[in-house]
């Protein structure tokens, strides 16, 4: 089966729209989304109504650090990204909230793990950003493959039996071979918010039965979100950061 | 891991084994026949003992991972890979022939006949340099020859795939490749330099050329790393009749700083086959080793100082292409003259390492024998030369950025075209012809080379007024 995984859309319909087309075009057969569906955008409530339907119709779908911020307040958070968020939770219509407070920290699909952050301790939101992070979460649950987001900067990490971690760059549209004898942590980039530095929606399939993982992106028009979160009173340095993918 | 040992008749995945080829350390290669049309091919298994070097499993997940990706005529044809849970496998093409491992006994080779193998098998890292791979272990047992004359580079257990993460990168404290052939940024562990096979080719050129090996046999590190110091004998010391064009191509191939080297294997693909163009330095007359002072003062330094970083993304050749520039000295303009020398000039602005070889096609009469000498008594082709050069003149390119040939042929299309496919040619640029009477009645030979070429044509052509 292939599987398109989107991953930090932080409300941004226009990236998800595209990323959902891009995978069509892919004969992608199911969706997993890994979280932060709201937070920094200009769409949260727009986000939640498209995403849920499709998990309503069998797509994989995992709670987010800003998911669970809209939902209830917390002080884990910097000032852009608070300011975002006391935001987002009066947009959100009573029923994408319950949505949100309704999904799972992680979910599991044979050998696969589905999960926001560090899979060692999901709700922990640890970020996986190097070799050694990698190794606490591969080493941290049994799944052979993981797929995770949070870093917003494609990655992939593999174990190997006999106790080596290998980190990757993963480069556009090439298939990656998930080889079945080492253990795989593939943290995607970002379709709402890229910071790998190209502005472009990133998104990517895995393809279950070949074991090949392909990461790719989906170009839409950065700058008209941008003029809407400068309109809408969001920070600027949201915008920004949008236009740099960084 | 499968415990099971292979036998005779065993059938796996649909090939049954015929007959076990050859055992090396790292692997088995079986004939075998598939069962569903007959068809033969070979089949790699690695070896597999209790308390085995982990390299010859992770060697082989990288091979099975990076040769179903790879085209063209110079690799062997991937055909199956074996699942690792049942019996890990590779099945690919059989190439008949043999390497060059045979050739050994007949060493040194004469000069023509070396720099012809150097240029099939540069020919072939190009190849595989183009698809993404770095080789890391070019050496004679890993290259054999088609009957149609193609090198073919086997063996990828040690390769690199630059868009594919690096199994051996980590695993590994001891360098892996072949040693007399290991460049020195690979004894140093760096696995991402496409230079890497080009110093294993030099040092292959200077063997067969020879019959001594460049840095000896050396079994450990320690001597592994005296390459980075101590250069190799120059090969004209050895066997004086060597050419100092033939001098120079082999140790630019194995200075230690890969910047020193040839950028792209094309480019020293087209040194070999063109040896009269060769730009000839401190290199090609060296007849002794570094003296006493030089080596003292490498020895002074690190080994990391004494190297060069691999570039960012692997094999990107697009900073040293090789651009053509075809010129008809017979319908020139000064304006086309002037437009193509800029439109080239534009082109190597932005690669730095690019090299300009310069075209000349020199009819040939179709029916009669053509006259070598023209009426004043002159060597046509030996003017065309000297023609060439001169109207190359006003671009300033310094010698070695730039080549000059003229092709003696009866169809001009045909003879550009077969001149970018052999030399690995990455842009075309010609002018068209001026007269558009003359176009319809001759046809076209830019429209030809621009339909058919292997690479980019750029087509200059001066704005007329309009008709």
């Amino acid at each position: 089966m292939r599987i398109a995984l989107i991953s930090d859309i932080h409300a941004n319909l226009p990236a998800l729209e595209a990323c959902l087309a891009a995978a069509g075009r892919l004969q992608a057969e199911r969706f997993a989304f890994l979280g932060d569906f709201v937070g920094y955008g200009p769409d949260p409530e727009a986000v939640v109504a498209r995403v849920h339907p499709l998990v309503e119709a069998g797509a994989i779908a995992v709670l987010g650090n800003h998911d669970l911020a809209a939902l209830k307040p917390t002080k884990d958070m910097n000032a852009t990204a608070a300011q975002a968020i006391a935001w987002t939770r009066k947009q959100l219509s009573a029923e994408s909230t319950s949505f949100l407070a309704g999904l799972p920290f992680e979910v599991r699909s044979g050998d696969v793990l589905f999960v926001h952050a560090d899979a060692s301790d999901p709700a922990a939101w640890n970020y996986v950003t190097d070799a050694e992070t990698a190794r606490g979460s591969i080493e941290g649950c049994p799944a052979m493959v993981t797929f995770c987001g949070h870093v917003h900067v494609p990655a992939v990490y593999c174990l190997s039996a006999t106790g080596k971690m290998i980190a990757h760059r993963p480069a556009q549209d090439v298939d990656i071979p998930l080889l079945a004898q080492r253990k795989w942590l593939a943290v995607l980039g970002s379709a709402g918010q890229p910071r790998d530095g190209n502005p472009a929606a990133s998104f990517a399939m895995y393809d279950t039965e070949a074991r090949t993982l392909t990461y790719h992106r989906a170009p839409y028009d950065v700058e008209s979100v941008a003029q809407r979160i400068r309109a809408l009173g969001l920070p600027d340095s949201l915008a920004d950061r949008l236009l740099k993918g960084r | 891991m499968a415990k099971a040992r292979l036998t005779i008749g065993t059938v796996i995945d649909g090939f049954r084994i015929d007959e076990l080829t050859h055992t090396g350390g790292m692997a088995h290669l079986w004939s075998v026949t598939r069962e569903a049309d007959g068809a033969r091919f070979l089949m790699k298994t690695p070896v597999v003992y209790e308390g085995e070097d982990p390299a010859a499993i992770v060697s082989f997940e990288m091979e099975q991972m990076i040769m179903p990706r790879l085209k063209g005529p110079h690799v062997p044809r991937h055909v199956a890979n074996g699942d690792f849970a049942v019996q890990p496998h590779i099945v690919m093409e059989r190439i008949e022939g043999e390497t060059l491992l045979p050739q050994l006994k007949n060493l040194p080779l004469p000069v023509e006949k070396v720099a012809a193998i150097g240029a099939a098998i540069a020919d072939a890292i190009q190849s595989l340099h183009a698809q993404d791979v770095i080789h890391l272990d070019i050496k004679p047992s890993n290259i054999l020859f088609r009957p149609s004359g193609e090198a073919v580079l086997i063996d990828y257990g040690l390769a690199h795939h630059c868009k594919l993460p690096d199994l051996m990168q980590e695993e590994f404290r001891l360098p892996y490749g072949t040693a007399p052939y290991m460049a020195p940024e690979q004894v140093m562990g760096i696995r991402s330099d496409p230079r890497s096979d080009l110093f294993a080719l030099g040092a292959l050129l200077y063997f067969f050329a020879t019959g001594t090996r460049p840095f000896g046999d050396p079994q450990k590190l320690k001597g592994l790393k005296q390459r980075l110091w101590r250069d190799p004998v120059p090969p004209r010391k050895l066997k004086p009749d060597i050419p100092p064009w033939f001098q120079e191509i082999v140790l630019r191939c194995l200075e230690v700083r890969a910047g020193r080297r040839y950028p792209t294997a094309a480019q020293l693909a087209h040194d070999l086959r063109n040896p009269e163009q060769v730009v000839l330095t401190a290199r090609a007359e060296k007849l002794e080793k570094d003296g006493f002072f030089a080596l003292l003062k490498r020895k002074g330094e690190t080994a990391e100082s004494l190297i060069d970083r691999p570039p960012e993304r692997g094999t990107d050749t697009s900073d040293a292409p090789i651009v053509s520039l075809a010129v008809n000295l017979d319908d020139m303009t000064p304006e086309l003259a002037d437009k193509l020398r800029r439109t080239a000039l534009r082109i190597l602005e932005r690669a730095p390492q690019a090299r300009l070889a310069v075209l000349n096609v020199l009819k040939l009469n179709r029916i009669a024998l053509d006259q070598t000498l023209d009426e004043q008594g002159n060597n046509k082709h030996v003017q065309r030369l000297v023609d060439l050069k001169d109207w190359a003149r006003p671009m300033n390119l310094e010698q070695g950025r730039i080549t000059f040939h003229v092709l003696e042929a009866v169809d001009p299309a045909e003879t550009i075209l077969d001149y970018a496919r052999v030399n690995n040619v990455d842009h075309i640029v010609m002018g068209a012809r001026a007269n558009s009477t003359m176009r319809k009645i001759l046809g076209s030979v830019s429209g030809k080379v621009a339909a058919e070429a292997p690479c980019s044509v750029t087509v200059v052509r001066n704005r007329g007024p309009d008709e």
